[in-house]
């Protein structure tokens, strides 16, 4: 098996993807002649041609409008949004559109359509190319949102994404992009989506997350088991649906839940995790349950000091599960 | 009449429709003012540019992507009179959203009419997709989105139009004008005289259409679908016109029009002139028109009883169609 950073896991997956269906066809911004921004989509206008691999104009709301209709009309597109703060001009076809077609028109059309945009921060990309959006996306009734945190998910992840009928929110990670490694089968796999994956076994803390978090989570547990602290990590992968029995299970065995996202905190996915956990564990619970996410400022402020007083760092998760395992 | 493909037959098949959808729009308004339809939206005063588009095209094959005052054209485009009904009445039965969707808002999956939200504009880019899908598939349909003038001053608009003439996409911006956006008039909503003006911006033909006359605007959509068809780009094509009833059964449109500007309008009443005209031509009798009536009068009252007695929704499907699987 070979070790791929994960956005070579992204890449492969577009490619394996791509080679096994012919409907589809990627287009976004810089997407082809330049492979992305981040080099996501690099050599693959070179090897499925210009109409597969499209440079759109700069426009969200066409992209995503065209890849709705694109899609009714019988190409499985996966449009990108270049940053995930630039999917706002897109959010009315998102919304009001893709996630409704179905409804709306008592099952006779859907939107088979993968959108994936790189988010997050800690990159120095300030208010405008740092943002977690998914929670925006997570309250509406159908869409599905998939937040892979590690390469081997990403490349499962969308490999689900692509197969499934229903309109599909793909945000990956820019931090991850290059710092993330980890074996990727060549062959293809699917990761089903709603279907959450423990990432460490542990006794006393239960950390649930989801994205660049959850490694940020693992290296916590790694510094708290040298305290003799044993903590789990719940990484969620999907935020729509959520993994409820997942949530509800490591809830449940440790009694002590800690959740973290990069988003902020008000409104955030967080808050319904632990309203499930309230919901349906309350007598399980040991200590009240606790959220970690950023702060509720607008976005991630530009220059160091404030950009890593905005973020979530092992370090502060490793603090907050120590406080929870001591409760 | 000019060597355009338009046979008396079709020409008679075309007045048919127009007249259908003015029953059928009659027929709505009466059943919203006795309290059994809560809304109407009109097509009143369009069906010449909506049917005369409509035949120009491949109905049931090619994609057309209405808005809410497209009664008349998807009529032409082989909704039925029960099926429009049945939307109006929110019945189970509805093809367009089983009851789901305010009346006008079109979608019919068998008759490639792509279901529409209320945002305008929004459908002017699904119009593009198709679209596009259409040119990598190679499928040769025309795609046509239908818009009034107000919602050109949406991004969404611009953004298709953009879109589709860069990638000279097999599509048609197809803009009923009417004059008025509700209550605001165009020159509020445009510092152009003309829509159609705008083509230029995109590098696409804009063409100028009398609205109220079927043939012409068969004529002009023809030669656009055609150009679409041979991989030369969108056309935006606009047909001026006007409403003679209020936006909506909810409207009221004294309070921004003369009654004296609309008395005006109604004397180019597109149904009345292309009755005329069709009798000049010895194409339509007073016979063959009291028969058509006697037929519309017929398909309006069996529509409106059919729907009527048809099931309402089952409240136990309310969270059917939020997804395919999960």
């Amino acid at each position: 098996m070979a070790e791929l950073s994960y956005l070579e896991a992204i890449r492969e997956g577009l490619r394996q993807e791509m080679e096994r269906d012919s409907r589809i066809i990627i287009y976004g911004e810089d997407v082809g002649v330049r492979g992305g921004v981040f080099r996501v989509t690099e050599g693959l206008q070179k090897q499925f041609g210009e109409d597969r691999v499209i440079d759109s104009p700069l426009a969200e709301a066409a992209i995503i409008g065209t890849a709705i209709g694109a899609a009714v009309n019988g190409l499985r597109p996966i449009p990108e949004i270049q940053f995930a703060d630039f999917i706002f001009p897109a959010i009315n076809q998102i919304v009001q559109e893709a996630a409704r077609i179905r409804y709306r028109s008592n099952g006779a059309f859907h939107v088979p359509l993968v959108i994936r945009a790189p988010f997050g921060g800690g990159v120095h990309g300030a208010l405008y190319h740092s943002q977690s959006v998914e929670a925006f996306f997570a309250h509406v009734p159908g869409l599905k949102v998939v937040v892979p945190g590690t390469p081997y998910d990403a490349k499962g992840l969308l490999a689900a994404a692509v197969q499934d009928e229903d309109p599909v929110l793909y945000f990956e990670h820019k931090a991850a992009y290059r710092s993330l490694k980890g074996e990727v089968p060549e062959e293809r796999y699917l990761i089903p989506i709603g279907q959450a994956d423990l990432k460490r076994e542990g006794q006393h803390v239960s950390i649930i997350t989801y994205g660049l978090m959850v490694s940020y989570a693992l290296k916590a547990a790694e510094e708290l088991e040298k305290e003799g602290i044993s903590v789990e990590v719940l990484d969620l992968r999907s935020v729509r649906p959520l993994d409820v029995e997942a949530i509800l299970e490591t809830s449940k065995k440790t009694g002590k839940v800690l959740i973290v996202h990069e988003d902020n905190l008000t409104g955030g996915i967080g808050g319904e995790v632990s309203a499930l956990i309230s919901e349906h564990a309350l007598f399980y619970l040991d200590a009240p349950i606790v959220r970690l996410a950023a702060p509720d400022v607008p976005a991630m402020p530009y220059s160091a000091p404030l950009e890593h007083a905005f973020m979530v760092t092992p370090e502060k998760i490793r603090d907050k599960a120590r406080e929870l395992a001591k409760f | 009449m000019s060597d355009n493909g338009l046979t008396p037959e079709l020409m008679l098949d075309m007045y048919y429709h127009m007249a259908l959808a003015r029953a059928v729009d009659d027929r709505m308004w009466i059943l919203n003012r006795q309290g059994r339809a809560p809304v109407v939206y009109t097509s009143n005063g369009h069906e010449a540019a909506q049917v005369g588009s409509a035949f120009a095209l491949n109905r049931g094959e090619d994609w057309i992507v209405p808005y809410y005052r497209d009664l008349a054209l998807v009529l032409a485009w082989g909704m039925t009179p029960r099926e429009i009904m049945l939307h109006l009445l929110g019945r189970a039965d509805d093809p367009n959203s089983g009851g789901r969707q305010m009346p006008a808002h079109w979608g019919h999956a068998k008759l490639n009419i792509l279901t529409t939200g209320s945002v305008v504009a929004t459908q002017d880019i699904h119009a593009a997709g198709l679209a596009l899908a259409s040119k990598v598939l190679k499928d040769g349909r025309v795609s046509v989105a239908y818009f009034g003038e107000g919602s050109t001053s949406q991004g969404e608009f611009h953004e298709a139009l953009n879109f589709a003439a860069v990638h000279k996409l097999p599509v048609i911006f197809f803009n009923e004008n009417n004059g008025y956006a509700i209550s605001v008039p165009s020159r509020k909503q445009m510092a152009v005289q003309d829509v159609a003006a705008r083509a230029s911006g995109y590098g696409m033909p804009g063409v100028i259409v009398d609205g109220n006359d079927p043939v012409k605007v068969y004529e002009v959509v023809r030669e656009a679908a055609d150009r679409a068809r041979r991989g030369e780009g969108p056309t935006l094509v606009e047909a001026k016109t006007y409403r003679f009833v209020p936006h909506s059964s909810d409207d009221d449109d004294r309070a921004y029009r003369s009654r004296e500007e609309v008395a005006e309008a109604k004397k180019r009443d597109p149904i009345m002139m292309f009755e005329a005209r069709l009798k000049e031509a010895g194409i339509l009798t007073d016979e063959k028109l009291a028969e058509m009536q006697k037929k519309i009068k017929d398909v309006v009252n069996d529509a409106t009883d059919y729907a009527e007695k048809a099931p309402l929704p089952d409240p136990a499907t309310l969270g059917d169609h939020v997804y395919g699987t999960l």
